[in-house]
């Protein structure tokens, strides 16, 4: 039995002739922090979904604490306790804060057939997790469009977490927000998983990624350009390594000898 | 901001979050979607109790006058607003209502059947029609509006070309005699509280007809089923899970599919909830007049999102509530009956729907962005 908790083994997805996805594999242990980096249509979007159980993959191995794992639909991925929070986050902006964190799973009381929605608990438990990570829900009803993109991103997270999340997978959770606000969402992430959760960061922003990544697995153009240890890779060479760094280093010696060429 | 700084200099607040202004209670009123229609309505009666106020508009027989014909549309409008929350809109309410009517009356007075089996029969369509239109609008993503406008017609037609060749005409009397010692009809056909009257009618408190029986005899039963829906309504909405996926599927149809709200049966459910409603309705007015009419509930169903609207629901779902809506039904009621006690000429009316409507939506918008932009 391995310590990981998850374990993707070269996982390749086919969309027709289209290779999306290459021999890709992630492992990842509690506690654990991976930055998936890539540029734009390097194959994030189509791993993530395969991750969460969207796509199936069509070849390689989803190992989830020890046991092989084909998901189902991403309900099945739910159920194993792999969340994902999309970049849409779920949420409704209309609605009050608690109304959305219990959204389609709301504590009931009362007798059956008459069974209401418990809001009162739901409000004191929505309160209670958003105060832990340092936001105080000055109103627990008040809407969520009243939030700042930051605090709607942790709340999306809080609330996968508090429905049993063990592995949480976050497209971009940083991307539309300010700096101050993504550094709050950032140091969320990081006091979950030092709460034993396993993080799948995904971003193209490398100085997000760098400060609380454990590990970084580069893609590009659907394959893994390989999986670093935060003290193995500098945040100059995975930059480098994202945006196609050796393509511009070989563009700069050939612009150099067409240079030498013409004197 | 001097509310702001007021509730720092308080000692006693400072433990709490300096950004949480005090929020009066008047404040949190004004929140809630209803409130629109809750002055409207007080308004209405301001207005009617100085032109009309000594005209009989207010006596008991007035009074529930104008209170049966909003209970009619609230009935509607209710479960109208309920949908238009959900997210969706359904244009067949009226041509429902003209249907139903014939279900009840066909069968009763041409196929023999007993009137309580002939009522059942029109809730078990009203259940297909509703289940079909939302079936339908669920499966292939249109826009409801299309959907149920093409039920408009199909119904109505079918109303008209169904009952003409069945029985040559377009209306179906005759349905009185039936009502009397039928164990169903009863609830929908019942004057309530009659003791009250008659007590108010001998205390000399209220109207008599000259042979000494008080002229308002009860509370019709439109008005029981108004505040039934009502109450039902607003119970669902605030207090069930099914409320919370009715805001989430109205919300952000999306969203609330990720996290598990079953929205296509939310949905479905919601387009039977107007059916059944425009049942109620037409089973109230076919018994209360003795006789279907092709052509009842035309327009009606108009009316019903106005009432939702002016009621506080979003044309694009997802906010709202079932006691504005009650009161949005009330306004039109009392306006539409209340003009009669005036000097207004009635042509007026729909000048007054139309202009209330407006009021209402870009009062709603207003409130909407309020709502849903940052702090």
């Amino acid at each position: 039995m391995s310590d990981y908790l998850i374990q993707f083994n070269n996982i390749s997805k086919f969309f027709g002739k289209v290779i999306a996805l290459k021999d890709v594999t992630m492992k990842l242990k509690k506690g654990e922090i991976m930055c998936l980096l890539g540029d734009n249509g390097a194959g994030k979007s189509t791993l993530i979904k395969t991750l969460a159980g969207v796509h199936k993959p069509d070849e390689g191995e989803i190992i989830v604490e020890g046991k092989n794992t084909i998901f189902d639909g991403p309900k099945d991925a739910l159920d194993m306790g792999i969340a994902t929070v999309y970049q849409d986050l779920a949420l409704v902006s209309l609605m009050s804060v608690t109304r959305n964190f219990f959204m389609g799973r709301e504590p009931l009381k009362g007798p059956p057939l008459f069974k209401t929605f418990d809001i009162e608990k739901a409000n004191k438990i929505a309160a209670e997790r958003m105060g832990q990570i340092g936001i105080d829900v000055r109103d627990p009803s008040q809407a969520v469009g009243t939030m700042s993109g930051g605090e709607r991103q942790c709340l999306a997270i809080s609330r996968a977490i508090y429905f049993g999340a063990k592995v949480l997978i976050l497209d971009e959770p940083t991307s539309a927000l300010g700096v101050h606000q993504a550094s709050v969402v950032l140091k969320y992430i990081v006091k979950a998983a030092s709460e034993g959760l396993a993080v799948i960061l995904i971003t193209h922003n490398v100085h997000h990624a760098y400060p609380v990544g454990n590990s970084f697995t580069v893609l590009n153009r659907g394959k893994s350009l390989g999986t670093y240890a935060k003290k193995d890779i500098t945040r100059e060479k995975l930059l480098s390594m994202m945006a196609g760094g050796e393509e511009l280093d070989k563009l700069e010696v050939e612009l150099q000898e067409m240079n030498r060429a013409s004197t | 901001m001097s509310t702001k700084s007021k509730s720092i200099e308080n000692k006693k607040e400072i433990n709490q979050d300096e950004r949480l202004q005090r929020v009066s209670k008047l404040r949190l009123l004004l929140n809630r979607p209803e409130l629109g229609a809750l002055g409207g309505a007080i308004l209405v009666f301001i207005f009617f109790g100085i032109v009309a106020g000594d005209t009989g508009m207010f006596s008991a027989y007035g009074m529930l006058n104008f209170l049966d014909v909003s209970a009619n549309l609230g009935i509607i409008a209710i479960a109208a607003a309920m949908l238009m929350i959900g997210g969706e809109f359904d244009l067949s309410i009226g041509s429902m209502i003209g249907f139903a009517g014939i279900c009840i009356a066909i069968p009763a007075i041409y196929w023999g059947w007993p009137l309580w089996m002939s009522i059942i029969f029109a809730f078990s369509m009203a259940v297909l029609v509703g289940y079909f239109n939302g079936i339908l609008v669920v499966k292939t993503g249109l826009p409801s509006f299309i959907v149920t406008l093409a039920m408009l017609f199909i119904l109505r037609g079918a109303t008209l070309a169904l009952t003409r060749l069945i029985t040559g005409r377009t209306q179906v009397p005759g349905l009185r005699v039936l009502i009397e010692n039928d164990p169903l009809a009863w609830i929908f056909a019942t004057d309530t509280f009659k003791w009250v009257f008659t007590w108010l009618g001998s205390m000399n408190l209220i109207d008599l007809r000259t042979d000494g029986t008080p002229l308002a005899t009860g509370i019709p039963p439109s008005v029981i089923w108004f505040i039934f829906f009502a109450i039902v309504a607003t119970w669902i909405l605030m207090k069930t899970r099914y409320g919370n996926w009715i805001f989430a599927s109205g919300g952000d149809k999306n969203g609330a599919n990720n996290v598990g709200v079953p929205v296509g049966k939310v949905k479905i459910g919601l387009f039977i909830g107007t059916a059944v409603a425009s049942t109620v309705f037409a089973t109230i007015q076919v018994l209360d007049a003795g006789s279907a009419d092709t052509m009842r509930g035309t327009l009606k169903e108009l009316e019903a999102i106005a009432a939702a609207v002016v009621g506080g629901c979003l044309l694009t779902g997802g906010y709202g509530s079932a006691i504005g809506a009650a009161f949005g039904a009330l306004i039109f009621g009392t306006v539409s009956m209340g003009i009669f006690y005036t000097d207004i000429d009635t042509d007026w009316f729909k000048v007054f729907l139309g202009a209330m409507m407006l009021i209402a939506v870009i009062f709603n918008n207003y409130i909407r962005r309020k709502v849903t932009e940052s702090k």
